[in-house]
């Protein structure tokens, strides 16, 4: 099968299932913004995105997307340090036009990694797998913030420790998004001589934004709760 | 007026493929820095070769920057510091009093090490055996001015071929991948009527071939084009991306 087999084929897999998860992340990132403006209409929505059949599907989706992109990145890592041979230069520079963020895609997507599995106890743990639960007949968990979303933004996003994770957390996916964005088009064959640059442009501008969405409500709840309030 | 320059070598010798390698280190005096980094080069082996010791073997042979023959990984870049050269056009005015220069060869697992700073570069023939052709039937040449083509079809497709399939793309990619060459070389046949008729069988074939070598996954960290002699863009890269996907898809 050419998608596992050729290279070309393998970063195919990357580029979609990297698509896939920025997609993903601009949903999530909309969303959130919402708890700014109305914490009902966030909950309204949280309600909506519970243990519904289109939401588990997703969920599942999503996971499975996760895996896939984490999987290749892993298998397509350890080729690469195989094709770089035993014996390793002993002086190395770097090069002006090579980003940073693109020589260490695999640490910085490890990164975001090891933080998903906190941000998965603050968040789904107490929404979605408490509805899940009780679906199943286990009560574990406080069902009724269960789809009280902006309780639980309130409740870690006040706390300066956790406003800063999230915020280092953020940082590094913005590194992430900085090359995967473009180079997921790239390695999609969409872009020439006269589109590289702006592709590289644009991709920085939506993945800024997108981390963006992210750091406003971190920055806004911390804000609002430790000075306004 | 000539200036002269005292400078430490640290060169990369190793006997054989399977020997164990390591750096030697030489004092050369007095080197002009209107030499070349070869002429240098020429001047450590005479110097090697009066005090009776082994030369060091390096590839090298047009010494105009258009063979593709020298490599040299020169203070952590191919081809040495300075930008769009190969190292025989490399010179020695680069260079301050006192520097020392460490001399590596290409290393990447499918350029292995034959002696010393020569690489066994065989791997980039195979991947153009494979398909980095036009297959023509004999018989009349056609007029080249028979067939119309776009000055910028003509131009890309000239960038691409500018292509001396040195090697320091692989030398210089962090994951070993040899992409930036393939594109050159599927993008200037693709580019060209000549060339179209075969591209969806030669892009899979260069590219099956490639794999097969054991060259690395393109990141597109963009460090062959940073790298390049010939300053070939990545955006070929996309190019051959394109012309791979396009031919599997279509299968």
């Amino acid at each position: 099968m050419w998608l596992i087999n050729s290279s070309i084929g393998r970063k195919l897999i990357m580029s979609i299932s990297g698509i896939m998860l920025v997609l993903f992340l601009l949903f999530h990132g909309l969303m959130n913004m919402v708890v700014i403006f109305s914490a009902d209409a966030y909950n309204a929505i949280c309600a909506f995105l519970g243990a519904n059949w289109y939401a588990l599907i997703a969920t599942k989706g999503l996971a499975l997307g996760f895996m896939v992109h984490i999987l290749y990145a892993m298998y397509l890592s350890f080729q690469n340090l195989k094709a770089r041979g035993k014996e390793r230069y002993a002086v190395t520079d770097k090069q002006d036009k090579v980003s940073w963020a693109s020589q260490n895609m695999l640490v910085l997507g490890l990164i975001v990694f090891g933080f998903l599995a906190l941000h998965l106890y603050h968040f789904w743990s107490k929404m979605q797998l408490v509805e899940i639960g009780h679906m199943l007949g286990k009560h574990v968990g406080d069902i009724d913030k269960a789809v009280d979303g902006a309780y639980w933004i309130t409740y870690w996003f006040s706390q300066p420790v956790y406003a800063i994770i999230y915020l280092v957390w953020l940082s590094a996916l913005w590194f992430h998004l900085t090359h995967g964005v473009w180079s997921s088009l790239h390695s999609l064959g969409l872009n020439n001589q006269t589109w590289l640059p702006r592709v590289k442009c644009i991709s920085n501008i939506f993945a800024t934004l997108v981390v963006l969405l992210f750091v406003s409500v971190v920055v806004y709840t911390y804000v609002y709760q430790n000075f306004v309030l | 007026m000539e200036k002269t320059i005292n400078v430490t070598l640290k060169v990369w010798r190793q006997a054989g493929p399977k020997a164990q390698g390591k750096f030697e280190t030489y004092k050369l005096n007095n080197v002009s820095t209107d030499s070349s980094f070869l002429e240098m080069m020429d001047i450590l082996n005479e110097q090697l070769i009066s005090e009776r010791k082994e030369p060091v073997a390096f590839d090298h042979d047009c010494r105009e920057g258009i063979c593709g023959m020298c490599s040299l990984y020169i203070n952590g870049h191919p081809h040495g510091p300075d930008g769009e050269i190969t190292t025989c056009q490399l010179h020695m005015r680069k260079f301050k009093d006192g520097d020392t220069i460490t001399i590596e060869p290409w290393r990447s697992a499918a350029f292995p090490v034959i002696k010393d700073l020569m690489v066994n570069r065989g791997a980039y023939d195979k991947i153009i055996q494979a398909g980095g052709f036009v297959s023509v039937n004999t018989g009349g040449v056609p007029d080249g001015n028979a067939i119309p083509i776009s000055k910028i079809y003509a131009d890309e497709a000239m960038d691409a071929a500018s292509c001396i399939g040195c090697g320091a793309c692989a030398a210089a990619c962090k994951n070993g991948s040899a992409m930036l060459f393939v594109a050159a070389k599927v993008s200037q046949l693709a580019l060209l009527p000549q060339g179209k008729v075969e591209r969806a069988t030669r892009a899979k074939a260069m590219v099956a071939k490639m794999d097969e070598l054991g060259f690395g996954n393109c990141t597109n960290t963009g460090a062959c084009e940073a790298e390049c002699p010939k300053n070939i863009s990545i955006s070929h890269i996309a190019r051959l991306n394109r012309e791979f996907l396009s031919a599997k898809i279509k299968d």
